[in-house]
């Protein structure tokens, strides 16, 4: 039956390319929920360009993991007709709005984070992931200063945003361990020189996002203990929702073209 | 979009304190002279403009709420891009014109607040919900088609702030426009379930859609003002017409059935409708529509949930302000 979901060959290069686009369209559907509703109009245009800046990485890399798999999945297979456990984005990206001062933390911890990131992967020597990398790394270097710079206004600025940002830090700081974490199929990955271990950004994430938050007077938890579970599809009670209603189309009316 | 504004205006010239600048004014405007922010013009002139571009300008931004519902149901990435796009250009287009209705000399604050309060109007249009993804297909092809015909016109507005506002806002509504029609091509050659829905959105917007062009000319209060001070440049109904006779080939081709049984062409080749049903566009606009209290209370909620967010960029641009006085004193 056309609903049922699609079925992936999950070899590491698959795997690899689908985690970053999974990580790009929810984060990026986040951000689109935010269209219409936000603080003021100029954020309404920021956070729309975000979320377009994401969907459009999401794309790309989800018609690499298509090209590689040869199986006849597309972009479109992959984000509508995955369940929930076939989602491998990171738990941080799926976690919920709230309110301004968690989607900017989110999209700061996550945005330095990507920067860094695409920015060494556009050495990798596999050259599609390279152009992806390139292209993106110019994308979330404008979202790490957009985010930055409302951390910064919102730590800083009245009692009651400094309040709501760093209770937005405290609840999504479990969130980041998974960022830098590598599984054994990504690991021969990083070995062949087509990814790269994002153990190695941890130092200069950890000292970017430490300078904002000092910056902000707001301050970091002494907690380690870390969330896993996203990248091999453990996800929490929130990506379900996300995905019933980014979903319910094609789940609707199964086998249409729009 | 939207000019409903058009069919009023705040009062006339007669009894101008200064009957020299007024006649240079109107001379100005006969000569198709562009009338700019720091120029004399009439009280009554920048009055009607305020709240023409205002009224645009609350459109554009409660325009957002409709296409935004699909944003999240998009069905597929590239639909879904698409539409976030376009609903981020509407968000620019209010931007634009809130900036646009500030050189005359209201702040954006302002005209923002009379819209929350209810003392400003919107396009009824955006009253109407969004059922299904052929909504979005309908508005694009209907509701920026026509937004389109009441717009190019203003391109050529005597208010050279606004007509500028207008070239650009046209160029993105086509686009707008394209992107729509091209959503009710793949509906109509979709399934049978695609199609009835397709069918059924039309149904449902048709009317409105009509109604957008205001009412008909001959019972309009629309004074000659507007004309002669070049703001309005055609009728409601000629406008209307010019819509229908360019949208029923469309909808032929789409192989769907506008929903007005009695529509027929006349020997000019004018495709002339039935009667509009004229009281349910004043309920709408009394605030009765499907959707008045719901537009305004996200409108709303999002002002209020966002004021402590613009607080805190205030407070932190006054400190920062301060800091930086204080660094220079030392």
């Amino acid at each position: 039956m056309a609903t049922a979901n699609i079925e992936v060959s999950e070899t590491p290069l698959v795997l690899y390319a689908l985690r970053r686009a999974d990580d790009a369209l929810i984060l990026g559907h986040r951000l689109s929920e935010w269209c219409g509703h936000a603080p003021a109009l100029e954020e309404d245009m920021a956070l729309a360009n975000m979320g377009l800046d994401l969907l459009g990485q999401a794309r790309e890399l989800y018609s690499y993991a298509a090209k590689v798999e040869g199986r006849g999945n597309d972009e479109d297979k992959f984000a509508y007709l995955r369940d929930v456990r076939q989602y491998r984005n990171l738990l941080l990206v799926e976690q919920p709005n709230g309110d301004f001062a968690r989607t900017m933390v989110r999209q700061f911890f996550y945005a330095v984070f990507a920067d860094l990131y695409w920015r060494a992967m556009m050495a990798s020597n596999d050259p599609t992931l390279a152009a992806i990398a390139a292209k993106s790394e110019k994308e979330s270097a404008y979202h790490v200063r957009h985010s930055s710079e409302w951390i910064v206004r919102l730590g800083d600025g009245t009692a009651e945003s400094h309040r709501r940002a760093q209770n937005a830090i405290d609840d999504l700081w479990a969130y980041t361990g998974e960022m830098f974490a590598v599984d054994d199929g990504e690991r021969g990955l990083i070995d062949a020189g087509i990814a790269i271990d994002p153990a190695t950004l941890k130092p200069r994430w950890l000292k970017t996002v430490t300078g904002i938050v000092n910056e902000a007077t707001l301050a970091l938890p002494n907690s380690d203990w870390m969330q896993q579970g996203g990248r091999s599809g453990s996800h929490s009670e929130h990506l379900g929702h996300l995905l019933s209603e980014l979903q319910s189309l094609q789940r609707t009316f199964p086998g249409a073209t729009w | 979009m939207y000019t409903q504004a058009l069919n009023s205006s705040d009062g006339d010239d007669r009894g101008v304190e200064d009957v020299a600048h007024a006649s240079q004014f109107q001379a100005r405007i006969d000569a198709d002279e562009r009338i700019e922010p720091n120029d004399w013009m009439p009280a009554a002139y920048r009055k009607t403009l305020t709240r023409q571009i205002s009224q645009h300008a609350h459109s554009e931004i409660v325009g957002m709420l409709p296409e935004g519902n699909w944003i999240t149901r998009a069905p597929s990435l590239r639909r879904k891009a698409a539409l976030l796009a376009k609903v981020q250009d509407e968000c620019g287009h209010g931007l634009y014109l809130y900036a646009a209705a500030e050189t005359l000399g209201t702040s954006r604050e302002e005209l923002v607040d009379a819209m929350l309060a209810g003392k400003a109007k919107y396009s009824s249009i955006f009253n109407y919900p969004t059922l299904t993804w052929a909504d979005i297909g309908t508005i694009g092809w209907l509701v920026d088609g026509a937004a389109i015909m009441n717009q190019i016109p203003l391109c050529r507005c005597s208010y050279g702030p606004y007509a500028r506002a207008m070239i650009r806002v046209c160029k993105e509504e086509s686009f707008h426009q394209r992107q729509g029609f091209e959503i009710m091509v793949t509906l109509c050659r979709g399934t049978a379930e695609q199609k009835a829905m397709a069918q059924n959105a039309l149904d449902r917007w048709w009317w409105p859609v009509l109604m957008m062009f205001g009412p008909p000319d001959q019972v309009s209060q629309h004074s000659d003002t507007s004309t002669k001070w070049k703001i309005k440049r055609f009728s409601n109904d000629e406008l209307r017409q010019k819509f229908i006779d360019a949208t029923v080939p469309q909808a032929e081709f789409l192989g769907l059935k506008i929903p007005d049984p009695g529509m027929k062409q006349n020997e000019n080749g004018n495709w002339v409708h039935s009667p509009i049903d004229w009281d349910e566009f004043k309920q709408v606009l009394a605030g009765n529509g499907p959707c008045n209290r719901d537009r305004l209370a996200a409108r709303r909620k999002a002002h209020d949930e966002g004021a402590w967010v613009r607080e805190a960029a205030a407070a932190y641009a006054e400190k920062r302000k301060s800091r930086r006085l204080a660094q220079a004193a030392e």
